[in-house]
């Protein structure tokens, strides 16, 4: 602080502490909401304070069959869908670009920019600009209700794949030289020494993308039909359209809170590998 | 290919370790997944999207035919459309406007903040990770007309809420929800951009004697602009494709098309009103849109990362 205000400062603390319950207020509500039993949750007004039934409505949202009225997935088993689906996106974005840069970096070959920019394109192309032809492919490839249907196509990826060719830039080349002289081959070099030295990068990155994947929506409600396949995120709105017809909040806003809490948990926990993730990748 | 479009300069493109391998087919291996699922998933489509954009498809689906432009045409003269269009772009520029200027104000006010500035930035950043289709249900939750907690107190000031009916109320809701959710992104990188002003411009203007709120607006502001800019197209993207889940779980374009953006329209009209043309018509305006967008963003942004 450059000089000393004592108003000033506690008219910091005060927007800030301000902004802070703003910023929370709808997730005090959910919680609010998830500790409350059923026939509460139908008077209006609505309880601002936490009640007694948390750990009742805990397990008979994760363990129960999900909404009464509606044929969902239990929530265990979507969790579960969203937690393959999120990982296998973030692990198959990561080494698919980790191999791509190396390639782009290390090798010389024809076409090497022409990949490059075959890459770039991509950047251009988020899925709702082509939703239904790339629906259209996975039907015809039979990856429909599939975890494969769920991830590959979304793990292709421009920014990773340019983080990783910075990374790999900025080491020296004395690295490849000495490598070479104690005779190692490209892949071992790629094994022994690239892997090693891009180790925070590719945690940093696996923060963003663990969340990028746990939060598709789009994607997973078009090629999911099976309600064994269900991701966390989809059912949510499934429940708001059942809740017209009969509004048990306590269950859906129990599912909702069950739904945040995995990449909220990464973003907090993780917070030096997130912050870093989303400055260096700036998507 | 048109690197020189990006305003890159070649030699930078061209980069290769000057220590390199000289293999003939291991690199065609690296590169072969991500070239895979680039061809297959994005290219491909992306062709195919343009194609069907040309072709009318008979109420029954037996027979297409190609017809140029007359989807486009179409879309054009298309009422419904245009006025998406607009509200897009309104919805758009007020998600942009209020999640940059309430982040602006916390990240300048976090700024100041020696002891806890890492506690407030932990509560502040959180919305970042909640997936939109779940901020969009959590403010349905909040502003359920006969359940919700702030209808109920703005029923005390004899103000009817109930966005089921109302298309500026749904409007309204969906753009503070998808405000609400890019809060987090934008004061973090607002932050970072403030704590990099060296300290010593700001001491040197507190010695001339600007006060604080003169410093922020003379000296700050002006010195994190290219954050500003960068956040603009960023958050222009976000509120143009990210926002699908938060409008699906809110309103579903309703009512009667208030807050039907265009990334839902492609969506509606595509998956369940099946008028393939138009969607893919619709599809490719917002593919040039993107790309226009993508452009700006290498090309005026000059970013950390080189190409």
């Amino acid at each position: 602080m450059v000089e000393h205000r004592p108003i000033l400062n506690i008219v910091t603390h005060l927007v800030l502490i301000l902004g802070i319950l703003i910023v929370a207020l709808p997730i005090w509500i959910t919680f609010v909401a998830a500790t409350h039993d059923e026939a509460r949750m139908l008077q209006a007004p609505l309880p601002l304070l936490p009640g007694p039934y948390f750990i009742e409505n805990f397990k008979k949202t994760l363990f129960g069959s999900g909404l009464s009225g509606t044929e969902t997935a239990p929530v265990w088993r979507m969790l579960m869908n969203s937690l393959f689906m999120a990982i296998m996106i973030a692990v198959g974005k990561i080494a698919i670009s980790l191999l791509s840069a190396f390639a782009i970096v290390y090798f010389k070959f024809p076409f090497r920019m022409g990949f490059f920019w075959l890459i770039f394109i991509t950047l251009m192309l988020p899925v709702e600009v082509r939703i239904l032809p790339t629906y259209e492919v996975v039907a015809d490839l039979g990856m429909l209700n599939s975890y494969w249907g769920l991830s590959i196509p979304l793990i292709a990826s421009a920014t990773a794949t340019f983080m990783f060719r910075q990374v790999f830039l900025t080491i020296p080349d004395e690295m490849l030289e000495s490598a070479r002289i104690d005779g190692a081959k490209p892949m071992r070099f790629f094994f022994d020494i690239l892997l090693p030295l891009s180790r925070t990068n590719i945690a940093a990155l696996f923060v963003i993308l663990f969340i990028y994947g746990w939060n598709q929506y789009l994607w997973p409600l078009l090629i999911t039909t099976e309600t064994d396949m269900t991701t966390i995120v989809m059912s949510i709105k499934q429940m708001l359209e059942a809740a017209e017809q009969s509004p048990q909040w306590n269950i859906i806003m129990m599912t909702a809170l069950l739904a945040m809490i995995p990449p909220v948990f990464v973003v907090i926990g993780m917070q030096k590998m997130f912050v870093k993730g989303l400055t260096e990748t700036d998507k | 290919m048109g690197c020189a479009g990006f305003g890159v300069a070649e030699k930078e493109i061209a980069m290769l370790k000057r220590v390199h391998f000289n293999k003939t087919w291991l690199p065609f291996m690296l590169v072969a997944p991500q070239i895979a699922i680039t061809l297959i998933f994005f290219i491909w489509p992306a062709t195919q999207a343009v194609y069907q954009s040309f072709l009318i498809e008979d109420a029954f689906g037996l027979s297409t035919e190609f017809v140029w432009f007359e989807n486009f045409q179409y879309l054009f003269t298309d009422e419904i459309y245009l006025n998406s269009f607009g509200r897009t772009i309104f919805f758009s520029a007020a998600v942009a406007f209020i999640s940059m200027s309430s982040a602006l104000v916390l990240a300048g006010f976090a700024d100041r903040v020696i002891r806890g500035a890492t506690t407030y930035r932990t509560l502040l950043i959180w919305p970042y990770a909640i997936a939109p289709v779940l901020a969009g249900a959590l403010w349905v939750f909040m502003f359920n007309p006969t359940l919700g907690i702030l209808p109920y107190f703005l029923d005390f000031f004899g103000y009817d809420w109930n966005h089921y009916l109302n298309g500026g109320q749904a409007m309204l809701l969906v753009i503070l929800a998808a405000a609400w959710k890019q809060i987090a992104y934008n004061f973090l990188f607002y932050l970072a951009a403030m704590q990099s002003i060296p300290r010593s411009i700001i001491e040197a203007g507190a010695i001339d004697g600007a006060r604080p709120i003169r410093r922020f607006w003379t000296l700050v502001f002006p010195l994190i602009s290219p954050t500003t800019f960068f956040l603009l197209v960023i958050n222009a993207v976000y509120a143009f494709f990210e926002t699908f889940g938060i409008v699906h779980a809110v309103t579903q374009g309703g009512p009667a098309n208030a807050t039907t953006i265009l990334v839902y329209k492609v969506y509606n009209d595509g998956f369940v009103g099946l008028d393939l043309g138009g969607s893919a018509a619709q599809s490719v305006i917002l593919m040039i849109m993107v790309i226009f967008m993508t452009i700006i963003q290498f090309r005026f942004l000059e970013r950390k990362v080189q190409y």
